[in-house]
This record gives structure tokens, C-alpha cells and sequence, in this order.
């Protein structure tokens, strides 16, 4: 009998309460005392934050100057069409009536440059640039990477080092900033370390391991468009050289969008109030594909360089909000008052 | 004797059985070829095999089976454009990976159902059965039985394969056939060793209703049905032994027929779903063209001149737009969401658990669970419109109670009475135990012999009727109504105890009495009533008679005393909606008896028309009755259906009842489980006939069905309308048109045809025809209830899909037995109620559970949730990919038109975004069960299909938009120029994706938290995991250790920890999210304000109580208690047969149950 009354049940589902649906379980409702409460605090806070980055951004400078060379007037007008004009230089003058507190940083930048094309992008092989020696011969067309196309070989199948477009076309105008001093130039220095990416500094691209670094290029040709090979960037810092070379680091971390600036130096001292030259030696082309080139001096601040938008736009949500809680307080009252609401 | 019918079916029977003759099934003339020239026997071999694969076949079949599906194929085209490395803009494993998940997902679970299968297999042929071998029973394994085979079953075996039932009446092998027919019934005395009977039959076939044979044996011909067969997949229960004859084996049985072959369901929503594919895929299609239109303008006026994109290709503008239309489909694929049916799929199969799980729908007397056999219908049951039920057995239990009676005007077990303990019957031997009556006064009156009338009252009970009664004291009623009032009279002391042709014999007290028959008055459905002619022993010559109060009213003696007293007894009888007989009798002299009797006689026979002028002569004695009093009998519903019923009209579901038995019964029952209510009209079929074809006959011709403007309502008059029609009325809108029917021949070539013909012989044409469809689907849709009497199941199954065709609406089918298998099968939802003896409504249903009333939570608490969890999913669904690909499309516009990728694509839909919405899929409850219940106006919405259609569809669309614009926009314009808090500029391109990808986590995932409505700890635990397990693999990816690894896959090295560490960028995630969220959150506050939905309320006032449901006062009202079938009158006196009927079978029938399919195939 005790057998059979265990047979009986022995389809009984488990009495769980997983298994009956019956969960501990909390149920939010979207409440007047929730939303309305919840609208007015994060419009506050919203404001709040819109405030503080709004009167940070405002206390920051930044002053950008154009030098594209496009009209006639410009300094670099001449410099303009770097095919005719080779190691042009050209000079832009400019004052600060104020201290321009440090660290000052000093960018170039890039409009109409589409860095985030896809294929661009891709045309890099990463291999070689984190060192690997494997991936700087020829080897049956496997390396380089073939994304690097066009820029894999060179006419003699040597291949190219750094290979792919990204590489080749690193920006290679260089500046050199100058205080006028009663009339006498005196050069402002520029701090050019540290600029780029910790991670791709001492991760993501590393040189090989040979000394001297000139002889792990050796078979290989440097992007055509580069006027010195990989492993002479910098003459003046021989640890700067190859793949972790600052600016070219810098280049590599492509920018998101077809307008951008990249980090060039830091004036750790800021800069006095007073007339200023910068001397640019204008190598890149930019005007045949309707870009300008421009250099912006920045300080920063907690929340990073100069940019209202997010201000504004805090405190213009962070209004919204306020609105609409008021909206909701009276669409609430005036719903729970009529006497046709059900 | 009845060789006719079966000598008329012989053609169609192909398939011969030889008993104990395995070789001459091997016979060449049997074989049929297979694969070239190898033959095999066409009898299985009882070895089944259910499992699909096998070690060697399993990935190639299932990688094909899965491949079937578009879905997959699409995934696979993707793959195969991503490798043509002009187009590619994913790398290969962005759909790979996905792919192999999915497509491993699928795998495992068809390997794990398949080794089941296998296992189960192996389980079933190494079963042990008994078989006759060389003249004695072997031990024998399932899988070696063969056709021709005698087996011995004992009690709680399984039936190995199709058995002709050869019974056993002793041990030593001695069987006999039992074949149906009633007369001519005498059991074959057959050696079973020596037995060579050769049996025709059919050929295999599905049809669990159905089957027909003959049997051969010494010269003669023998017929057999389906009562002679015993199915494999049952049990023989309270038998201890029996022999059957295998006749079908293996894959030829019926149930391996029925299996796998079920016609394939599919939700509303799927269809709808797959037409949303089909939109994205459009839309996709637009999106990428136009984009790579873009692109070739772009490429034309910027790109060709930037030399520093120079790639060497030399391809033109439009050539490269063309290449980039191809690499932008593959980029955006995740619009058209691979991981959508997979876990469509999961959360189904999760509903279908739950449904399995539910204790509620237990029904712990039979040890039967719910169990839904499908696993793809579920939100359907939070759809359904219209239910169709069956009557006997599934609103009632077919059990009739003598519950009340009144006898010369006094009332007993009357309500206002209230006693709750049921007589005591240990005085009575002969009493039925399990009979209770609640008076204890009328047995004490019976017992005292003192009331006369009491005495005739249930004498004429015990005398009166035209059941039979074997040795054992078992009554066989053609009635269950009779059957019930015999058994009142046997408890009370009057024990019907024998008849014979002539006489009957009852016990009284404690003598036994033989009453001489002199004539039996059969009941008709015209008659409605009956009566017997009995000579007493005295000598005394006594009519009694008990028929419906309406016929038997007419006909009393104006002496007759009581009438008004017992007329309203008879009146609260009927409004308890108790089936009512008045029983009365009339003393009639030796010659008056005599002139009748030489009436009667000539009247049978008279060659014409003779049942009229039967009719008449009983008339003439039939009258001058004088009454005794009425019985009342329940006809006793299934437990809780009358609140079912009641819940499912108040959640706006019609319920038609279609039932196989007459009107009066039909309304009766109406009243009883408040289907048909007092406020309620009632309109009959044959009332209403004209009403479609004069007033409406005049319908342009090209006005199509369907599309036709909303008709004007029918019923003129306000309030509720019910309409109860009769089968032979639905025959003249039923039959089909001459075009559709040869369609239809066409579509399921092979398939009996409706019988059609016109019998009222009026020329229809196709339209008219259709016409009078439409006209009584929309008559009988505008009534709260409809009831259709005398319908036959292929009418049933017509009706379910006439309401299909022209109401499109969703339909489900409720039933227990053979006659509901079509119908079941036609509607949307086919539910068998489970744990009776038959199993074909279960066999052939998509959910099974033991009570009618469990239909309430199936469709109010279960199919609710599954249709708002699986709505809420879609949409969800829909909105998190939108949102995803979208911030590509906007993108695009300042790359160039190029499409960009990284690992975030692969993983979002497979781990950042999916968990949370799947548990939303599978646990949300917007309210809980008690509520679904206490609230059915909660299920609206689900009929109207208002959670999820083609207008959800595009708000999630929209909303998707909505929120992939802030997510590219807001970054856009933070990142615009700017630089980091170190000097770096942020702004490059991986920050950038970190930043959006990061708020889009947010997003989503706080997105589906206000979605959830039920949070537990695993909500909770799955919103938290995604954001983590988002953060987690990102800074995997992004660290260094992974580049040094493999550093030409993960390249976004240290892109987390230098983007994330910058406040600014922080702010700008907060305010994405902050703009995607707060206007959400505005709306739905706004919207439940000012228009709130029916849940709004419920869940806003979960405590207030609801108010009690009140029912009606019902109306007076009659019934009366003969049910649908003739009595055994004829068979009574006629003498044929008063047969016992053989325990064996009688026990058999009752103890085949059905097991859980899976167990016993």
C-alpha cells in the first residue's frame, strides 16, 4: 500500500517556488511618488553637473589657429603646394594678452581626414609593430599583413616598414614655438614625452629587440611617403626612435572622427602673456582633399580641454527634467481630481 | 449476420495476419521493395526506432536539419560573404561565432532529446512479453514479437503492439474471441495453440477511432472493430491475464503512426514575427543601399582625392559603393537577430515547464499533471477568442446522481434541509456504496413501509427502466440517467435484482418478487417518455411511467392528486438545474389490457410506417396517469466548471458547446454551468433560419467575405444572446461548395471527403453558399454563448474552422474523447483532457491535464504570462538591436560611409544584452496568478493582439532610433574637440567605442529593468551579471596581456582603463544614458496616468478587494432526464440477448488508461 500511494504521486511536480512561479519577487511601479521625486533629483543633479562643467569649460583657453595656407593672406599661402615647394617653411604670429596658464598643450589638427575609414584603419599589421622580426622579411606574401596594401611592398617586393596606409601617412609637419622678447626670438620648449598612450607606448607597440635598432630594418624599405626611415625619427633622442616613437604613436591612435587634434607637445610652464612666432616646416598635403590643417594651444582641467556641449547639455536636460516634473505634477493632480477619472 | 457491411469495406482491407504462422509473413507476395532490389517484409518487426541519428549521421543530419531553417542559411550567407575579402568589413568570427553558439545550442539539445530517445528505445524492445512459441508462452523481448503472434498480457503490463483482444477464461490456453455484436454474440471457444484464424484488416493507418476487420476462421466470417483492439501504449489494469493476436507491430501501430506526423501549429505572433523579419530585412536592405549610395558620393567628392586612403584598387565610385552595399549587410546584420529564434525557442520551452510544473493544474487524484505536448503554441493561449468544447466528459463527469426527489408532494433532500451527512447504507447489502443522499428522513419513511407512495415510488424505479444486470450485480443503462435512478431505487431497498424476456425480478424488503413484462414502451426523443405494462404476482395488471414532466402532465388523470406540489418541486428542481422525470402509474383492468395488447400486436406489424402507429396505440394507454412524484437527477458537472465558464466569459472568450446530445440536455447543461444565463436570450437554430437569408440576402457580389463592413448586429435587442443550434441545421451551412471542395480535394489528396449532399434540395450557388456561412458566423459570434446539439465530429471540427476562416480569430479546442479529435485538431489549440480511459484527445492535443477547470489558469494565469513575457521580449528585442546597429548607421555618416567593427558586435547579443531580457522572457509576471484570476479583463489585450503588433513594432523602432541618435550624438558632441584630462586627446576612435558601447550596455540593460515588472534576485543577479560581464571581458580584451597573446585580434588594448578613467567621459556615459532612460520613464508615467490599461488598475490597487461574483437568480425552467440514446427495449423483447456481459471486457475497458507517451511507445 505504501508502495502503491508512492506511485500515485510520482507525477507530482515539485512544489518549488521556482517551479510554481512564485519567486520572492519585488515589483516596481512607476508611481507619481516615485517618478515625479526621481525627475526633480536628477534634474538638480543634472544642473548641478551642467553648472560645474559649463564654469570649468569656460575658465579653460584654447586658441586655434588655421594654417592650411588657402588664402593668399595666409603666412603658409606659399608653402600651400608642398609638391612644388619642398621642406617649405612658413611662421604664424600670434599674441597672448595674458598669462595662458600651463601645462599648456599644443595640438595639430585635422579637418576633413578620415582616419576612421575602415580599410585605412585595418592597414596596419600589428604584429610588426609590437616587434615581431618575423613580420618585417617577405615571406611568400603572407607578411606583412595583407591589409597593408598598397603599402605592403615596394617595387623590389621589400617590404615596407611599418607597413599599411595608417603608417604612411603620418602627419610630418613640425613646429617650432618662439617668444618674441624684445624682438629677439627666444625658443619656448616643448615637452614631447609622455604624449601618446601609456599602453600603447609600453604594450601595443614595442621595437625589436636589436641593437642598434637600424639594423632590425635592414631588408626592409620605409613608407614611401616618409622622408626618414622608422628607426631615425627623432635624431635628437635616440630612445624615441622606431615603433614608440611619440608623434608616430600618436598618429596611430586614429581619431574617431573626420575633425580632430592630436596631442603635439606640452608646455609644462605655461605660456606668458606676450608675441609668439611659431615656425611650421609644411610637409603635408592637405588641399587636395579640402582639408585644413590647424594647431590649437589648450589647458585643461579635471573634466579635459575646452568643450561646452556637455554643459549645456546638462543643464538644458537637467531644466527638462524640472519641467517635467511640474508637467507630471499637474497632468497627476489634474487626472486624480476630475471626477471622470476612473 | 452482418457480413454485408463488412464484405463492402473488404477492398480497402490489404493487410493480412495470420495467427501463429510467422513464415507466411514472409511470403514473397508481402514484400515490398525498399531501395533497389532489396525487399523486406511490409509487417515491422516490433523493434521501434525513434531516435533520428545515429554516431556516424548526427552531425550531417542535424547540420541539415538545422539548415532548414532561413534563419541559419541567411547566418550562413553572411559567413560566406564575410570571407570574400573585398566585402568583408566583419572579421569571419563576428558570425561565426554566433552562429556556432546557436547552431551548438540547437545541436546539444537535439543530442540530448535523441539519446533519450535512444535510451527509451533500447528500454522498450528489451521489454519482456509473454509469446506463444511452439505451443507454449515464451518469455519473449518486445522487439522480436511479430505479426501473427499470440501474446499473454498480465495485469499492469504494457500492450506491445496492436492486439486483436482474445480474451481468457482459463488458463489452459482456451481463448475466445469477443466480437461487438450484441446479438449472435457467442464466445468463440478457440485453442489458442492450435489457432490459424486468418484476419483482413486495414491497412495501417493513424486513426486511433477507427478500425475495421474480419476474421477468418472455420469458414466463417467474423467482424471486428476498434472494441476488439487493445493499443500499444496502454496498460492492462484489473486483468490478470489476457491473450491478444498481434496485428499491426513496431512502426505500423497506430500510435507510431500517430506520432511525429501532428500537423504543424503556429502562433500569430510567429507569423507576425516572421513578417518583421521580413520588414528589418527590408529595411536593412534600404538602410545598407543607401548608405552605400553614400558612400559612392562621398567617395567621389572626398575620398578619390584623400591620398591617403589610396588602396591601390583603382575601382570606381559605384564599384566601390557596390562592394560596400555587401559590407554593409554584413555589418548591420544584427538588425535581423540570429540569437531571436533560439531564444524564442528557450523562453517556449520554458513556458511549456512551467505549464508541466504547475501544481495547480495537478490533478492529484488521478496523479496526472499538465503537460503541454507543444512547445510552440504557448502565447497563443493568451490569445484565444472563441473556446469549443465538448460536453460529456469534459464539463461533466458522465456521472448521473439521483439527488432529490419529491414524492406525493412532499420534497425531499431539499436544499433547505441542510443536513452534511450522507445516509448511512450498511443496513442494505445490495447498496451501492458510493451512492450518497443527503435525506435520512426518506430512507427511515422507505424502511417503515409505511408511506405507500414511497414504496410505489421506487418500485416503479426499479421496475421501469431498461437496464440490464449481470451476475455480479453491475447495471449496464443505456442511460447513465437510468442507471442512476436504478441505483437510488437498489439503495433504498428495492433492488432490481434480474430479467428475462418476460419478467423482471426485484427484491423488496426481503422477499423477491417476479413481475411478468407485459409490454415495454420504449422511450423515444418524441415520446420522451416511457412505460412498462407489468403483471403483478397477485395478478394485478399496473402501467408505470416516467417521462418528462411536459408529456406526462398532459396525460394525468384529472384525479391524480399533487400535481401543483410536485409542479413546483419540479419548477426548483429545474432552476437547481436538476434533471426532472415524473413517474406515475395507472392500474389497468385484465380487458382493457387485452384490447390494447391485440392493438399492440397488430401494430407491430404493420409494415408501414410502423413506429408511428407503435406511437399511436401506446398513446391510447399511456393516459389517465396518476402521478407519484419526480426525481431529479445531477448530471454531475466537472468539479469548479461553472466558475471557470463564468471567468472565461467575463475575459470576453465565447465558449460554444458542441455536443453530441440533444437540445434539451444540451440547454440543461448550459443553464447548470452558467454558459446560458437568465438575462440571457435564447435563440434556436431553426428559429432563426430565415433570418440570414431574407433579410441579407441582398449582398453585392464583390463584396469578399471577410472584408465586409462591420454587418448589423442580428439580434435587434440589447443584452446578451445565445444561441443553440442543432446539427442537422449546421448541415445546410455546413457542406461544403463544389469549388472549395475540390481545392481542398486537391490540398490533402487522400483524406475522406465530407459527405455532401443538399438535402434540402434547393440549387445553392458558391456565393450564396459562402454567404450563409459568413451570416452564421457572425450571427452566432454576436451571442456570449452558443451550444450546438447533435453535431457529429467532423461538424465539430467544421464549426471550429468556420469560425477560423471567417473570424480569424484564434481558436481552442477542448475535449476528451475519439469524436473531439478533429476538432481538437483544427482549432489553434487543441486541449485533451487527460487521465481517462481514452487517450486519442490527448494523443492528438497540444495540452493535456486531467480537469476542465484547470482551462482557467491554462489560459488566465499561463497563456497571459507567456503572451506578455514573449510581447515584452520581441519588442525588447527588437528595440536592443535597433539601438545597436543603428549607432553604426549614424556613424557612417563620418567615417566615410565605411563600416566598422570590433568584438563588441560578437559578443553583445550573445552575453552583454541577452540574459535579462531571456529572464524577463521566462519570469515576468505583470501581476501575479491570484490576480490574473481574480481579474479576467487582464486578458484582453492578449486578444486583441495588443502587445505586440506591427504598431509595437515601430515604436520599437522608433525608440531604437531614438536611443541609438542619443548614444552616437551625445559622444559626438562631448568628443567634438576636445581633449583628455591629461592632455591627450580622447577623442580617438577606440575611446569612442568604449564610451558608446558602454552606454548602450547601460542603456539597455536599464532599459529592460524598467521593462522588468518582477524582479527577483535572478533579474536582479542577470542585469548586474551583463553590466559586469560586459566590464569584465572589456577590460580582458582591452589589457595587455591578451595583445602580447594574440596581437593582431585584440587591438583595443588599454582603450577601457585610459577611457574609462577620465571623468568627462564618465559624464558623458551618465548623460547618454540619463536622455535614453528619463523620457521612457516620462511617457509610461504620463501614459498610465492619463490613459490607464486594465493591469495599470489591477496592479495600482493590488489590495483592494475584488467584489464577490454574484450570479443571477435563475428562471424557472424543466428539464427532463432521459438522455440521448434509445434504451435497450428492443433487445429486451426481443429476447436476443439478454446476455451477461463478459467481466474480462467490461473490466478492460475501464483499465486501459493512458501512460505518458513517452514511456510506453
Amino acid at each position: 500500500m505504501q508502495k502503491k500511494e508512492n506511485q500515485e504521486v510520482e507525477n507530482r511536480p515539485d512544489n518549488t517556488a521556482f517551479t510554481q512561479q512564485r519567486l520572492p519577487a519585488w515589483q516596481p511601479i512607476l508611481s507619481a511618488g516615485i517618478v515625479i521625486p526621481l525627475f526633480v533629483l536628477v534634474g538638480l543633479a543634472f544642473i548641478g553637473i551642467g553648472v560645474a562643467l559649463f564654469v570649468t569649460s569656460r575658465n579653460l583657453h584654447v586658441l586655434e589657429m588655421d594654417y592650411t595656407g588657402v588664402e593668399k593672406t595666409s603666412p603658409c599661402f606659399s608653402c600651400s603646394d608642398p609638391i612644388k615647394q619642398k621642406n617649405c617653411k612658413c611662421s604664424l604670429s600670434f599674441e597672448l594678452d595674458k598669462l595662458f596658464e600651463g601645462p599648456v598643450f599644443f595640438y595639430y589638427g585635422l579637418t576633413n581626414y578620415f582616419q576612421n575609414q575602415r580599410a585605412y584603419g585595418v592597414s596596419k599589421d600589428y604584429n610588426q609593430l609590437s616587434g615581431d622580426l618575423d613580420y618585417f622579411t617577405f615571406f611568400f606574401s603572407i607578411v606583412p599583413d595583407s591589409t597593408c596594401k598598397p603599402y605592403r611592398y615596394d617595387v623590389n617586393n621589400k617590404p615596407i616598414v611599418p607597413c599599411g596606409s595608417l603608417a604612411n601617412s603620418m602627419f610630418n609637419d613640425t613646429f617650432n614655438l618662439y617668444q618674441m622678447k624684445n624682438g629677439v626670438k627666444e625658443e619656448v620648449p616643448l615637452d614631447g614625452k609622455g604624449i601618446s598612450w601609456w599602453t600603447d607606448y609600453n604594450i601595443k607597440y614595442r621595437n625589436p629587440s636589436v641593437n642598434p635598432l637600424r639594423n632590425a630594418f635592414n631588408g626592409t624599405v620605409k613608407p614611401l611617403y616618409w622622408s626618414k626611415p622608422a628607426y631615425e625619427l627623432d635624431p635628437t633622442d635616440t630612445a624615441n626612435n622606431g615603433f614608440i616613437n611619440q608623434d608616430f604613436l600618436v598618429w596611430m591612435r586614429r581619431s574617431a572622427l573626420p575633425n580632430f587634434r592630436k596631442l603635439y607637445r606640452r608646455i609644462t610652464d605655461g605660456l606668458p602673456a606676450g608675441n609668439y612666432s611659431l615656425e611650421i616646416s609644411y610637409n603635408y598635403p592637405v588641399i587636395a582633399f579640402d582639408g585644413k590643417k590647424k594647431v590649437a594651444f589648450s589647458n585643461v582641467s579635471w573634466m579635459g580641454g575646452k568643450n561646452e556641449f556637455l554643459g549645456i547639455a546638462y543643464l538644458v536636460i537637467g531644466s527638462l527634467c524640472l519641467v517635467m516634473s511640474v508637467v507630471m505634477l499637474i497632468i497627476y493632480h489634474w487626472r486624480n481630481s476630475s471626477p471622470d477619472a476612473n | 449476420p452482418t457480413m454485408n457491411t463488412c464484405c463492402a469495406v473488404l477492398l480497402e482491407m490489404g493487410w493480412k495476419v495470420k495467427a501463429n504462422d510467422r513464415a507466411y509473413h514472409q511470403l514473397p507476395e508481402f514484400q515490398k521493395k525498399v531501395f533497389l532490389c532489396i525487399k523486406k517484409s511490409r509487417y515491422s518487426g516490433n523493434a521501434i526506432k525513434t531516435y533520428k541519428y545515429n554516431a556516424l549521421t548526427f552531425i550531417p543530419l542535424n547540420l541539415y536539419e538545422q539548415f532548414k531553417r532561413v534563419a541559419n542559411v541567411y547566418f550562413l550567407a553572411l559567413l560566406i560573404l564575410q570571407i570574400i575579402p573585398d566585402i568583408t568589413t566583419l572579421p569571419w568570427y563576428t558570425t561565426l561565432i554566433p552562429l556556432v553558439v546557436v547552431l551548438g545550442i540547437t545541436a546539444i539539445k537535439d543530442l540530448v532529446d535523441d539519446l533519450a530517445r535512444h535510451r527509451m528505445d533500447k528500454e522498450i524492445n528489451n521489454r519482456k512479453t509473454e509469446v506463444l512459441l511452439d505451443g507454449r508462452f515464451e518469455s519473449a523481448k518486445w522487439r522480436d514479437v511479430q505479426v501473427g503472434d499470440v501474446v499473454r498480457l498480465k495485469k499492469n503490463d504494457f500492450i506491445p503492439a496492436d492486439i486483436l483482444m482474445l480474451s481468457s477464461s482459463n488458463p489452459n490456453s482456451l481463448c475466445y474471441v469477443e466480437t461487438a455484436e450484441l446479438d449472435g454474440f457467442d464466445p468463440l471457444t478457440l485453442n489458442c495453440v492450435g489457432l490459424t484464424g486468418l484476419i483482413e484488416c486495414e491497412e495501417p493507418n493513424n486513426r486511433l477511432d477507427k478500425f475495421i476487420g474480419t476474421m477468418l476462421w472455420n469458414r466463417e466470417r467474423y467482424p471486428l472493430d476498434l472494441d476488439n483492439m487493445l493499443l500499444r501504449g496502454c496498460k492492462i489494469r484489473n486483468t490478470d491475464v489476457c491473450h491478444g493476436l498481434v496485428i499491426f507491430a513496431g512502426a505500423d501501430t497506430k500510435i507510431m503512426k500517430n506520432g511525429g506526423k501532428t500537423r504543424f501549429k503556429r502562433t500569430k505572433i510567429d507569423e507576425l514575427m516572421n513578417y518583421m523579419v521580413y520588414t528589418i530585412f527590408a529595411l536593412l536592405v534600404l538602410v545598407a543601399a543607401g548608405l552605400a549610395i553614400g558612400h559612392t558620393f562621398w567617395y567621389d567628392q572626398i575620398g578619390a582625392k584623400a591620398w591617403y586612403l589610396f588602396d591601390g584598387k583603382g575601382y570606381s565610385a559605384s564599384h566601390r559603393g557596390f562592394l560596400s552595399f555587401w559590407g554593409y549587410i554584413i555589418v548591420l546584420n544584427t538588425m535581423v537577430p540570429i540569437s531571436l529564434y533560439v531564444s524564442v525557442e528557450v523562453i517556449r520551452l520554458g513556458q511549456s515547464k512551467f505549464i508541466n510544473w504547475d501544481l495547480q493544474m495537478y490533478y492529484a487524484d488521478k496523479d496526472t499533471p499538465a503537460k503541454a505536448r507543444t512547445t510552440t503554441l504557448n502565447e497563443q493561449l493568451g490569445q484565444i477568442e472563441y473556446i469549443f468544447s465538448d460536453k460529456t466528459g469534459t464539463l461533466t463527469q458522465n456521472i448521473m446522481q439521483f439527488k432529490k426527489c419529491t414524492i406525493a408532494g412532499r420534497s425531499y433532500a431539499d436544499l433547505s434541509a441542510r443536513v452534511f451527512q450522507p445516509v448511512d447504507w450498511s443496513w442494505n447489502r445490495y447498496a451501492d456504496k458510493m451512492f450518497q443522499f443527503m435525506d435520512h428522513s426518506l430512507v427511515a419513511t422507505v424502511r417503515s413501509g409505511k408511506d405507500k407512495d414511497a414504496m410505489e415510488f421506487f418500485k416503479l424505479l426499479s421496475l421501469c427502466h431498461t437496464v440490464m444486470v449481470d451476475e455480479d450485480m453491475v447495471y449496464q443503462a443505456a442511460s447513465p440517467d437510468e442507471g442512476a435512478l436504478v441505483t437510488a431505487a437498489r439503495n433504498f431497498g428495492y433492488v432490481f435484482l434480474n430479467r428475462t424476456q418476460d419478467t423482471i425480478t426485484i427484491q423488496e424488503g426481503d422477499k423477491e418478487n417476479s413481475y411478468e413484462m407485459l409490454a415495454l414502451l420504449d422511450f423515444n426523443s418524441d415520446r420522451k417518455r416511457m412505460s412498462i405494462i407489468l403483471r403483478f404476482p397477485d395478478g394485478r395488471i399496473r402501467l408505470y411511467c416516467k417521462g418528462a414532466d411536459t408529456v406526462i402532465y398532459e396525460r394525468l388523470s384529472a384525479e391524480s392528486k399533487h400535481t401543483k406540489s410536485t409542479q413546483t418541486a419540479l419548477d426548483i428542481f429545474a432552476n437547481e438545474t436538476l434533471r426532472t422525470l415524473c413517474l406515475c402509474y395507472k392500474d389497468i383492468s385484465a380487458g382493457e389490457y387485452e384490447a390494447w395488447e391485440r392493438r399492440h400486436k397488430e401494430a407491430q406489424v404493420v409494415l408501414a410506417d410502423r413506429d408511428a402507429a407503435l406511437d399511436r396505440v401506446y398513446e391510447d394507454i399511456e393516459k389517465n396517469l396518476m402521478l407519484i412524484g419526480a426525481t431529479a437527477i445531477e448530471d454531475k458537472l466537472q468539479d469548479g466548471v461553472p466558475e471557470t465558464i463564468a471567468k472565461l466569459a467575463k475575459a470576453d472568450i465565447k465558449i460554444w458547446v458542441l455536443t453530441g446530445d440533444k437540445k434539451e440536455t444540451a440547454e440543461n447543461i448550459g443553464y447548470s454551468c452558467s454558459l446560458l444565463t437568465d438575462d440571457m436570450q435564447i435563440h434556436y437554430g431553426e428559429d432563426v433560419k430565415s433570418v440570414p437569408l431574407t433579410t441579407r440576402r441582398v449582398q453585392p457580389q464583390s463584396n469578399r467575405p471577410g472584408k465586409r463592413k462591420p454587418a448589423d448586429p442580428f439580434f435587434t435587442q440589447t443584452g446578451k444572446n445565445a444561441l443553440i443550434i442543432t446539427g442537422g441545421w449546421l448541415n445546410e451551412i455546413l457542406y461544403e461548395k463544389k469549388k472549395k471542395r475540390r481545392r481542398l480535394r486537391l490540398r490533402r489528396l487522400g483524406r475522406r471527403l465530407p459527405p455532401s449532399s443538399p438535402q434540402d434540395g434547393q440549387p445553392m450557388n458558391d456565393w450564396e453558399k459562402e454567404q450563409r456561412q459568413v451570416d452564421f458566423v457572425d450571427m452566432a459570434c454576436e451571442c456570449e454563448a452558443v451550444i450546438c446539439c447533435r453535431v457529429t465530429p467532423k461538424q465539430k471540427a467544421n464549426v471550429v474552422s468556420l469560425v477560423k476562416k471567417y473570424k480569424k480569430a484564434v481558436t481552442l479546442s477542448i475535449g476528451d474523447g475519439a469524436n473531439d479529435v478533429n476538432m481538437i485538431k483544427t482549432a489553434d489549440i487543441g486541449v485533451g483532457i487527460s487521465g481517462q480511459e481514452g487517450m486519442q484527445a490527448v494523443m492528438s492535443s497540444d495540452y493535456a491535464f486531467a480537469q476542465f477547470r484547470y482551462l482557467e489558469r491554462l489560459l488566465l494565469v499561463h497563456g497571459r504570462w507567456s503572451y506578455i513575457r514573449m510581447c515584452k521580449f520581441l519588442r525588447f528585442f527588437f528595440f536592443k538591436n535597433f539601438a545597436f546597429t543603428l549607432v553604426h548607421f549614424w556613424f557612417s555618416f563620418f567615417s566615410g560611409y565605411s563600416s566598422q567593427v570590433n568584438w563588441f558586435i560578437t559578443l553583445y547579443n550573445l552575453c552583454y544584452s541577452s540574459l535579462p531580457v531571456l529572464l524577463v522572457g521566462l519570469l515576468d509576471q505583470d501581476v501575479n496568478d491570484k490576480l490574473s484570476l481574480r481579474f479576467p479583463k487582464l486578458y484582453l489585450p492578449g486578444q486583441q493582439g495588443s502587445l505586440f503588433n506591427y504598431k509595437n513594432f515601430f515604436i520599437s523602432l522608433f525608440h531604437g532610433i531614438f536611443v541609438s541618435l542619443i548614444i552616437f550624438f551625445i559622444p559626438y558632441g562631448a568628443f567634438l574637440q576636445t581633449m583628455g584630462q591629461d592632455g591627450e586627446a580622447p577623442s580617438d576612435y577606440q575611446s569612442f567605442a568604449v564610451v558608446t558601447a558602454s552606454s548602450l550596455i547601460f542603456i539597455v540593460n536599464l532599459q529592460i529593468s524598467l521593462d522588468t515588472s518582477y524582479w527577483t534576485f535572478v533579474n536582479c543577479f542577470a542585469v548586474l551579471g551583463s553590466i559586469a560581464i560586459y566590464f569584465g571581458i572589456m577590460f580582458d580584451i582591452h589589457s595587455a596581456g591578451i595583445h602580447v597573446i594574440f596581437p593582431a585580434y585584440f587591438t583595443f588594448t588599454g582603450a577601457a582603463s585610459n577611457a574609462l578613467r577620465q571623468p568627462y567621459l564618465w559624464l558623458t556615459i551618465v548623460l547618454t544614458v540619463g536622455i535614453s532612460l528619463l523620457p521612457v520613464i516620462c511617457i509610461q508615467f504620463l501614459s498610465k496616468t492619463i490613459w490607464p490599461s486594465v493591469g495599470d488598475q489591477v496592479r495600482s490597487r493590488r489590495e483592494e478587494k475584488a467584489p464577490a461574483f454574484q450570479r443571477g437568480r435563475r428562471s424557472r425552467r424543466s428539464g427532463y432526464a432521459f438522455s440521448h440514446s434509445q434504451g435497450y427495449a428492443d433487445l429486451i423483447s426481443s429476447g436476443r440477448s439478454i446476455r451477461r456481459k463478459p467481466t474480462g471486457r467490461a473490466g478492460l475497458q475501464q483499465s486501459i488508461r493512458e501512460v505518458p507517451h513517452a514511456e510506453n511507445i
